[in-house]
């Protein structure tokens, strides 16, 4: 599948930023069943970032900017084929070994519910336990934009039964560490359809099975992921993930808007 | 009323024990005065008690007048009040001190090589030698860190090993302080009060010199500059600023150096190098000793909330544009969880045993360990994992019935948050108190530099309990500290 991407995310402040610092993890990778055809990332500065690659594999962008400003834009755009591997994900830059994704974090941490969950996980088959967890957490925390912010924890949103895509991620995350598994959190970009809840910004989870690899499986869509998932970021959780991470002197009240559109190209072009 | 009198004279029953057990650095058991000790014994024998206290009060003096000063946490008045300095030197040998000095290079080369190596292949855990859990699931770890090339391969470059002896031949290391340990202002300022109120007593020992420690300190600095830069590299030292209780000693040692001395709000991120503002403008950074907690690093990575940092410095340092001193991530290595697995540690990156022995280390966290520390308590030394500044630990000898039974109840709540270890007959030494001169526990507090080559200063720290059986000698404590001395023979 061929699909362009535009993701554009504004800050507009009351008081002027005097200096704001970025991290951005917004280059997609390439591997087996995802090439990036191009890609651009744009905003001020970004010609005198730092590039380098994270502990987690992604490509890092580094972009200061010095003087003062009311308003920020960052845009990435591109296009990127796609093929679909069952949700096996092979071929990606690895940094660090496979046993640093056992690590739980504040926002995975387990707590009770969580381990009753996998407790109560009736499937022998090691990928049919991990499908029948996607499918507990999915029926667990309904879909529900607003309902959690980005520092929700997992055992939060389970207790609240609402959540978004990073919610459900976190909580499978977290179960399928419990199990011993190690476990990470993606972000990327979503084709939508009529038929699913998801927005095109998206976020999902794998986890390492000895012997095939990483498995993707998305709670939020009880999917593993298809030609229809983007792949941008990795990390242990939201907050390594994130496409951008920032820091501002001044700039106060922060008005902050994002604007994704993902969209299939060649269908588009068939109609 | 009576029970509690009864509980004291059973602790000071035990002190008294523990202290005629002690080795003493000046009287070894009792057969005479050790040979290193001979001039400064011979010394002490002709000095009146009132004379001796003068001194004393002239060394506070001193001290006072350098601004050396600490503050202490957990008191309310939170005062800036002098370490007790003691005028009688702890004195070392020449070959006691060899075979103390190859003892900690050895150490500092495989803690930095284990760092490494947990921060790149794990093939330490690969092999067995050390479960996963306990360094992936380590709040000391730092994932952040994985696959950074830190310069010359060096994680901890500034470290303060304590160590203790027990006999004439029994030394062991009670903990390595890979993080940011402090101190060596001490060290430092002791030297020169001595000097300056005993020249006769250093006219009659032959002692290494410290002094060369700041030079030490700026070479070491300078060689772990990052890779490619062209020039003299720029130092900064990086303090959380002036209520910290090391501020002195943060403001010493870059007036020592003639570097910078920095806070997070001096320093920006600037096209993919660290800047200091000056008054001449901005002026790049090369390299950072920084005296503040990873914690606070840096908010873009580490505590979101944290002022004292600089925004984009981890990214900067991973990419290869600045470099931290120490490490980020340090504190893996001397982790208390990960203590008793040094040994081992050392075996496998140095392939040799180890020189210096570790204190035998029950890990609360195994359950017949556990077992043993709750039905052991009187005796052992329990302590936080993650603690330090000797806050949050028993002392079984010395300690209550009641404070046990306080204890108890902790442990029983958070058993992996403790280690337990016998507790050691430091070793004392004689020192200036009320009644006169009497034997003291101490340790002491070698401090290594390592860039490249390992410099290791002459002697160190010695901290001493100043209560009569007191093993706990930490300065938040009221603990004190003694000139220490290396004799060059």
């Amino acid at each position: 599948m061929l699909v362009s991407i535009g993701h554009v995310t504004r800050y507009a402040y009351a008081t002027p930023a005097s200096y704001s610092i970025h991290t951005l993890r917004m280059t997609p990778p390439s591997f087996e069943g995802q090439k990036v055809v191009s890609w651009r990332v744009e905003m001020p500065e970004i010609d005198r970032a730092l590039r380098y690659r994270d502990a987690f594999g992604n490509v890092c962008h580094l972009v200061s900017i010095p003087y003062s400003h009311t308003q920020l834009a960052i845009i990435a755009r591109g296009t990127v084929e796609t093929q679909d591997k069952s949700g096996f994900v092979r071929g990606l830059t690895e940094v660090s070994p496979i046993r640093i994704f056992r690590r739980q974090t504040a926002k995975t941490e387990p707590d009770q519910a969580i381990a009753d969950i996998v407790a109560g996980l009736k499937s022998e088959d090691r990928i049919d336990r991990l499908h029948e967890l996607m499918q507990v957490i999915g029926e667990r925390v309904e879909y529900v934009v607003g309902a959690t912010n980005a520092h929700t924890s997992a055992t939060e949103a389970l207790s609240d039964g609402r959540g978004v895509c990073q919610d459900h991620a976190h909580i499978f995350i977290s179960a399928a560490r419990l199990m011993g598994l190690p476990a990470r959190y993606i972000s990327g970009y979503f084709v939508t359809g009529e038929e699913l809840a998801s927005e095109a910004q998206h976020a999902w989870a794998e986890a390492y099975i000895d012997g095939l690899g990483w498995l993707g499986f998305d709670p939020a869509n009880q999917l593993c992921p298809t030609d229809r998932y983007i792949r941008l970021a990795t990390g242990l959780d939201a907050g390594s993930a994130a496409p951008i991470t920032g820091n501002r002197r001044g700039g106060m009240d922060e008005v902050l808007d994002v604007f994704v559109e993902v969209q299939q190209q060649s269908s588009a072009q068939q109609q | 009323m009576g029970r509690k009198l009864q509980q004291q004279e059973q602790t000071s029953v035990k002190a008294t024990q523990a202290l005629r057990k002690a080795f003493d650095e000046m009287n070894g058991t009792g057969d005479g005065v050790r040979a290193p000790y001979n001039a400064v014994s011979e010394w002490l024998g002709t000095q009146k008690l009132e004379d001796l206290k003068q001194k004393l009060l002239e060394a506070e003096t001193m001290f006072r007048r350098t601004g050396i000063t600490f503050a202490v946490y957990g008191k309310e008045e939170a005062a800036e009040r002098l370490i007790p300095f003691d005028i009688i030197p702890r004195i070392i040998s020449g070959p006691e001190w060899r075979r103390l000095t190859a003892g900690i290079e050895q150490r500092v080369r495989a803690l930095n090589a284990f760092m490494y190596d947990i921060y790149h292949r794990q093939e330490i855990i690969k092999a067995g030698k050390i479960p996963e859990e306990l360094v992936v699931g380590n709040s000391a770890f730092v994932p952040e860190m994985m696959g950074v090339e830190p310069p010359l391969g060096i994680y901890s470059h500034i470290i303060g090993i304590d160590i203790v002896r027990t006999s004439e031949n029994d030394f062991f290391v009670l903990e390595d302080n890979t993080r940011t340990p402090s101190g060596v202002s001490y060290m430092l300022e002791n030297r020169e009060t001595m000097m300056h109120m005993f020249p006769d007593l250093f006219a009659r020992n032959r002692v290494a010199p410290v002094d060369d420690y700041p030079e030490n300190l700026l070479k070491t600095l300078a060689s772990v500059a990052p890779r490619g830069l062209e020039g003299e590299p720029t130092i900064a030292l990086l303090t959380p600023g002036q209520y910290n209780s090391a501020y002195f000693e943060h403001s010493f040692l870059a007036d020592q150096m003639g570097v910078e001395l920095v806070e997070g709000h001096d320093l920006v991120v600037l096209d993919g190098s660290l800047q200091m503002k000056t008054t001449q403008g901005l002026r790049r950074i090369d390299v950072l000793y920084r005296r503040i907690d990873d914690d606070f690093l840096d908010p873009l990575v580490f505590r979101s909330d944290s002022v004292l940092g600089v925004p984009g410095l981890f990214d900067l340092y991973r990419a290869g544009r600045v470099t931290i001193v120490n490490a980020p991530g340090g504190g893996i290595a001397d982790d208390k969880a990960i203590y008793s697995y040094i040994p081992e540690i050392i075996k496998f990156y140095t392939g040799r045993a180890p020189i210096l022995q570790n204190v035998p280390t029950y890990n609360c966290r195994k359950p017949d360990d556990f077992k043993y520390v709750l039905e052991h308590l009187p005796e052992l030394v329990v302590k936080e994992v993650h603690g330090s500044g000797g806050y949050g630990m028993l002392v079984g000898p010395t300690a209550s019935k009641a404070e046990i039974e306080a204890f108890r109840a902790k442990l029983v709540a958070n058993a992996t948050n403790y280690i337990a270890q016998p507790t050691l007959a430091l070793s004392t030494c004689p020192t200036l108190v009320d009644t006169g001169v009497a034997p003291r526990h101490l340790d002491l507090r070698p401090f290594v530099l390592f860039g490249d080559e390992v410099r290791l200063s002459a002697g160190g720290l010695t901290r001493v309990a100043l209560q009569a059986g007191s093993l706990v000698v930490n300065s938040s404590q009221g603990g004190g500290t003694k000139d220490t001395w290396v004799l060059q023979d």
